[in-house]
């Protein structure tokens, strides 16, 4: 357990020292500012052209409405930036100390390879973590601040979007404990994808009503759960009326079952086992 | 415990696709000797190494570290390693990666700080404690990396290639601390190409080609193996000559100098003393070993084994 934690604290050193946090900050800081400054600015806008047409019923729901989808907005790029986090985090970890050699004096130590693994993805979580408080946090604070608007079951789809980037990195960490890191980012991109793809599909073919669509998207939601979490994430925090009204990359139409929930945490699992499975059996 | 090997394998053999790096190495090292592991470039060595300290799994054959079997956490604990083009975490300081180390051979924080700042004297960078590791010379990095080895005061530690890249002063620098690594007992597995440093530093050499022990040699009884000998020296009688012919043969003299064959090193001092005594003026008595390197060429072949 002791090893475990010294592992995931050299983790935490490493993004820190190589500048990783810095740059991840900084960056997702510049978001934070540009958007608070559209949102601004889209507010005042959306409140006059409400204004205006004097429907006093109506106002409050438009209000409502146009303030979830832009944060449903901001936190659909906090998603992305946290999955690239996710795969750029975990791309080089193994692939690369197993290519240097460093890797060669920790697991001679009398540690087990599990504890390597174990460690890194503990330090990554704890980063990813970090990351995601920062960035969904500021998106929900400055709509809070501006619009004093809060979307419900922010617990819960926050959380899903922490696990979504969990998912993620495990599933960068197992490849990178068999592939050299630019594969690793290949792969892992390019399932990414697919689940963006097929995510798309099922909610076209849930609009159209067309089965098989649907079917094709369930399928790569198995092979990599993360669109769907973020659709599921989507549908815990969007207003009950911008699930009817259709297709936006912003939220859900086709919208995730509990299930898929607890198939994403198996398959986390799955592929940390993996992961140290893979570790231990291979020659360094 | 005691009566155990250092290292002990049978047969360990590795083979990467249809190629068979280690073919089958047999081998016994005693605790506390320094054992010099020679070979051509791609004769295994490495591979051998990892093998046996479970980096690498073997295709099959047996090996076992101070009678314990490879990856066993106590053994782990009691091993040190320096690996061949090693690269460490170069963003943490001298300091924190020798703590790192420390730490992770469970070592109590009271021991580790002591043994850090003794480690860092010995191998010269007390000066660079809180300088980060991508700012190191190569050299530099051998040091820090020969320190990480010895934290833990091994009973054996394996040193890859520990000299490439040092210059002089390092390679001295490695040779002291190996001589005073085996005064404390500690067992030394040495890969090295630099045979001069072998010669002086080990007790005994494995040769190794295709992955299998070919010869193994005790240096000390090379030298105590037949061997000529030159010896320089103006003033002596003709006379003089024959009498040297109790110690050795083929007594040849050309001038100034005389060469002998004689039956090992233990004969040289009373051979000085008969010329002494024989009012020769005695300039050099050089014995002509057969170096590590004839062996090394006349064992591997010109080749090297390729």
């Amino acid at each position: 357990m002791k090893a475990i934690w010294i592992i995931a604290k050299l983790t935490l050193r490493e993004a820190i020292r190589r500048r990783i946090l810095l740059a991840g900050f900084a960056l997702g800081i510049s978001f934070l500012i540009i958007y608070s400054i559209g949102l601004h600015f889209i507010l005042v806008e959306v409140r006059q052209a409400f204004t205006l047409r004097d429907l006093p019923a109506g106002q409050n729901i438009m209000n409502v409405e146009s303030q979830n989808a832009f944060l449903m907005a901001g936190l659909y790029a906090t998603t992305f930036l946290s999955i690239a986090m996710a795969a750029l985090l975990g791309a080089d970890t193994l692939a690369g100390e197993i290519n240097s050699g460093t890797i060669q004096t920790i697991v001679t130590k009398p540690i087990r390879r599990a504890d390597v693994v174990l460690g890194k993805w503990l330090g990554f979580a704890g980063l990813l973590g970090l990351y995601i408080l920062l960035m969904a946090g500021g998106v929900i604070l400055s709509m809070f601040i501006q619009a004093h608007y809060t979307p419900g079951n922010l617990l819960n789809g926050v959380g899903l979007i922490y696990l979504e980037a969990l998912v993620i990195m495990t599933l960068t960490l197992m490849c990178s404990a068999s592939f050299p890191a630019l594969a690793t980012g290949g792969i892992v991109f390019g399932l990414y994808g697919l689940a963006f793809i097929g995510g798309w599909i099922e909610q076209i073919g849930a609009v159209i009503q067309n089965p098989t669509a649907v079917k094709i998207g369930i399928i790569t939601s198995l092979i990599i759960p993360s669109e769907s979490l973020w659709r599921r994430a989507a549908y815990e925090m969007q207003t009950p009326l911008a699930g009817v009204l259709g297709v936006s990359p912003f939220g859900a139409s086709s919208v995730p079952s509990a299930l898929m929930i607890v198939y994403a945490v198996l398959y986390l699992c799955v592929a940390l086992y993996s992961a140290i499975r893979i570790f231990q059996k291979r020659d360094l | 415990m005691s009566v155990a090997y250092a290292i002990e394998t049978d047969k360990l053999r590795k083979v990467f696709g249809d190629y068979a790096a280690v073919k089958g190495l047999t081998l016994q090292v005693q605790q506390g000797e320094v054992f010099g592991f020679l070979g051509p470039n791609g004769a295994g060595k490495t591979t051998s190494i990892k093998m046996l300290l479970g980096l690498i799994t073997p295709t099959s054959g047996s090996s076992s570290l101070l009678g314990k079997p490879v990856r066993d956490r106590d053994v782990m604990s009691r091993i040190g390693f320096l690996p061949e083009h090693f690269r460490f975490q170069e963003w943490l300081t001298a300091g924190e990666f020798l703590l790192l180390h420390g730490q992770l051979l469970k070592m109590t924080s009271h021991d580790l700080k002591s043994r850090i700042d003794e480690l860092l004297g010995r191998v010269g960078l007390s000066d660079y404690r809180n300088k980060q590791l991508r700012t190191f010379s190569k050299g530099m990095l051998q040091r820090i990396g020969l320190a990480q080895a010895l934290l833990n005061r091994p009973a054996l530690v394996f040193l890859d290639e520990p000299t490439s890249g040092l210059d002089p002063v390092g390679r001295r620098l490695v040779r002291d601390v190996i001589h005073e690594v085996r005064a404390q007992g500690t067992c030394v597995f040495l890969n090295s190409h630099l045979l001069s440093e072998i010669e002086v530093t080990c007790n005994r050499v494995a040769f190794i080609r295709h992955g299998e022990v070919i010869k193994v040699l005790d240096l000390a009884t090379l030298y105590a193996d037949q061997t000529s000998v030159t010896i320089r020296v103006s003033n002596l009688a003709a006379e003089s000559l024959t009498g040297l012919s109790q110690w050795g043969k083929d007594i040849q003299m050309d001038g100034e100098r005389i060469s002998m064959i004689i039956p090992s090193d233990a004969v040289l001092p009373e051979i000085t003393r008969y010329l002494v005594a024989q009012r020769g003026e005695v300039y050099a008595i050089t014995p002509n070993h057969m170096s590590l390197e004839d062996i090394f060429i006349e064992t591997v072949g010109k080749d090297g084994g390729l």
